[in-house]
């Protein structure tokens, strides 16, 4: 059996790679794939930490896919913020939209 | 018996809430509904008369509110000094109505003048029936606020509005001492209800209170009813319309402050130096406002100052003892002043300028007008049987035996000066040959009928005091104060004051008539100090703007720059510092959301690394 550490160490790589992509990503579409990233890295922890503990009625996997429906309803969500930014002002750079500031 | 006499200040003031609110719709209309009110107040003021001889008394309304445990009532005092009131405001109040119907026809707020004038007629009525100070001050300011909106009537005017400025101000430092003088009253006594001043009793060592609260109490009175030294807002408030002149400037309301007087006469009574203040002032009044209506050459303004002479010598008889004397003039004056004014009012609708220099023979153009002019003439020049004739006669007489030779030799002259400048008006307006081209023409009949009413009231009210009628006025008037000796006018008196008033109007006479052009200009030549003096109504306006009103703007523009530099000062300096804070901390705002992000995310590991740093350091 592949050993507990390396499920972890693989979620808490993606999790890095979905902030520094969050943080770090010019293009809209790149912020939203770098949360799906994040989210991806919190399935592979609950699903590893069920199989691992043993938990009987598999309730990690459960959520897990729980996980994966809301993300799918938050990216067809931010799919649509995206097309009204973008018809908005013509550009889908995050850093072209200030409109918060003072 | 049946207690309606609450009710009679009431429908005047339901004509006021119809007029202000519904004025525009009604428009001509709006007058009748004034008009109305006030004649049903007439109507229930004789069935209050004929209740008061049929033995009724003051009643109590019910409990108004509680003042450190002493109760206050709306009493409503129905007494023989009240219905007197009552009777000629409603009277004089109405007639005025019916003539303003004419005299305002055409303006533009007709509807709001006749809301005003109901209002006022209501607080004078309230004024007249309120039987605690309390009451009488609420009505006191009442009227005060009409006197001035009706003042300042045709605003458009800066000189009206000025007016009424100065009307309101003048009023409002007499009334200033009124209100000290009913708290030091209180005080002093632990009542405010005039039924109670006839057997209050000093507590030891707090006479002088007393004495101080009279004075106090007189100064409302002063500044009311125009007396020296508050006088000066009286012959400016004729900027207003001359039927609000008529009404609220020499009938009812400049009367309040003798009537307050002569309601709280016990007071004076108590300390003869209070008397004597009262007697002095209305004096100094009476002569001092006689003396300026000699050359005044404005139809008003004369007016206005008989007024303020006629309303001393009221003080005047009032202060030497002469309760009756000063009421019943205070009746006659009403009357026959009303009846001036209207005629003035009329004059001026038909000539359209108030110049008496360029009138003259208008009496051929208007025969009505004319006839009551020269009633009322008579009856304020002293003439008898007129009105005047017997109510100056009493206070003559009760100068004259109150034992002060000064103040019996004031009145015996400023008598002398009514009959001579009232005898010059009528000859410089109705006799003698037009003095510019006039197209005088006689006013409708609205206005003519109530100065037929008013002349007939002015021909006949005095004898209900005369010996004809044996003082029948007198009688239910009468104050039965201890030291207060009522008089029986004496014939000899009455000879004296015949001799006084046909001199004054034979000396007009000879002056304006037979001397014509010449005579006037040659004595106002040889007198040119006395007659400046006289013309600039003895530098009264001019002092108190030297030595109150320019001080005072000084201080408000100290206290404007002080409001300007140190309170907007600290406001603005507040702003200013957290402006610019914000200067300093505005920059963390970018508006771009990966920023706000990553501090997020720092915040979250600064979090986790906090929560594992004591987890750690726990073990």
């Amino acid at each position: 059996m592949i050993p507990l550490d390396y499920f972890v160490v693989l979620g808490a790589v993606l999790f890095c790679i979905g902030i520094f992509g969050v943080l770090t990503r010019r293009n809209v579409i790149g912020v939203l794939i770098s949360i799906e990233l994040i989210l991806n890295a919190a399935n592979i922890n609950l699903v590893a930490f069920n199989r691992y503990l043993g938990t009987p009625d598999g309730l990690g996997q459960i959520f897990a896919i729980f996980v994966i429906a809301i993300a799918a309803i938050a990216s067809v969500v931010g799919l649509v913020l995206i097309i009204a930014i973008y018809r908005n002002g013509k550009s889908v750079f995050l850093d072209h939209f200030n409109l918060m500031k003072w | 018996m049946v207690k309606i006499a609450h009710l009679i200040p009431l429908f005047p003031f339901l004509a006021f809430v119809v007029n202000i609110l519904f004025g525009r719709r009604l428009k001509g209309a709006s007058a009748w509904v004034s008009v109305l009110a006030s004649g049903v107040s007439l109507a229930l003021s004789v069935v209050v008369y004929q209740g008061l001889l049929a033995g009724q008394g003051p009643y109590d309304l019910g409990k108004w509110l509680t003042i450190n445990g002493l109760p206050i009532h709306f009493g409503v005092s129905v007494d023989s000094l009240s219905v007197m009131m009552l009777l000629v405001v409603t009277i004089v109040g109405t007639l005025i109505q019916i003539y303003s119907i004419g005299y305002m026809h055409g303006d533009p707020r007709y509807s709001r003048y006749f809301a005003y004038i109901s209002f006022f007629m209501a607080s004078m009525l309230g004024l007249v029936l309120a039987d605690n100070f309390l009451m009488v001050y609420i009505f006191w300011e009442g009227v005060g606020l009409c006197s001035y909106l009706l003042i300042a009537f045709w605003f458009e005017r800066p000189a009206a509005a000025k007016a009424g400025m100065k009307a309101f101000i003048t009023t409002r430092i007499g009334d200033t001492g009124f209100l000290l003088g009913i708290f030091l009253l209180f005080i002093a006594t632990k009542t405010i209800y005039f039924s109670d001043l006839s057997h209050i009793v000093p507590m030891v060592g707090s006479e002088w209170m007393l004495t101080a609260a009279a004075l106090l109490i007189f100064c409302g009175a002063v500044g009311k009813s125009a007396q020296f030294p508050l006088h000066v807002w009286l012959p400016d408030a004729m900027e207003g319309p001359t039927a609000v002149s008529a009404l609220i400037h020499a009938a009812t309301m400049v009367a309040a402050g003798v009537y307050l007087v002569a309601r709280t006469y016990s007071l004076f009574v108590l300390n003869s130096f209070c008397l004597e203040t009262v007697a002095v002032i209305g004096g100094i009044s009476a002569l001092m406002a006689a003396s300026i209506a000699t050359v005044n050459n404005d139809i008003k303004r004369v007016l206005a100052y008989s007024t303020i002479s006629q309303l001393g010598l009221m003080m005047l008889g009032l202060g030497v003892g002469g309760y009756s004397a000063g009421t019943f003039h205070l009746m006659t004056h009403a009357f026959f002043k009303a009846l001036l004014f209207l005629c003035a009012g009329s004059v001026i609708h038909a000539v359209h300028t108030q110049d008496i220099q360029k009138m003259g023979g208008l009496l051929s153009k208007m025969k009505v007008t004319g006839t009551a002019f020269i009633i009322g003439t008579l009856a304020l020049a002293g003439v008898p049987p007129f009105a005047g004739f017997w109510s100056k006669d009493e206070i003559l007489l009760a100068a004259f035996q109150s034992g002060h030779p000064f103040l019996f030799g004031v009145a015996v002259l400023t008598s002398f000066l009514t009959a001579f400048y009232m005898s010059r008006l009528i000859f410089l307006v109705l006799f003698g040959k037009p003095r510019s081209s006039l197209h005088a023409h006689e006013s409708p009949k609205t206005m003519t009928i109530p100065l037929m009413v008013l002349s007939f009231f002015a021909v006949f009210v005095g004898l209900l005091g005369s010996p004809l009628t044996h003082h029948a006025f007198q009688n239910f008037i009468f104050f039965g104060a201890p030291s207060v000796e009522e008089g029986q006018a004496s014939g000899a008196m009455m000879m004296f004051s015949t001799v006084l008033s046909l001199s004054g109007i034979g000396l007009a006479y000879v002056v304006y008539i037979v001397g014509n052009k010449i005579l006037p200009v040659n004595i106002r030549a040889r007198f040119a100090p006395f007659d400046q003096l006289l013309l600039n109504k003895y530098h009264f306006d001019e002092i108190y703007d030297a030595v109150f009103v320019r001080p005072c703007l000084k201080l408000c523009d100290l206290f404007s720059q002080f409001d300007r530099i140190v309170v907007d000062g600290m406001v603005n300096g507040t702003a200013r510092v957290v402006q610019w804070f914000s200067a300093v901390l505005r920059p963390l705002q970018t508006g771009l959301v990966q920023h706000y992000l990553l501090i997020q995310f720092l915040g979250v590991i600064v979090l986790i690394l906090t929560v594992m740093g004591k987890l750690c350091f726990r073990f």
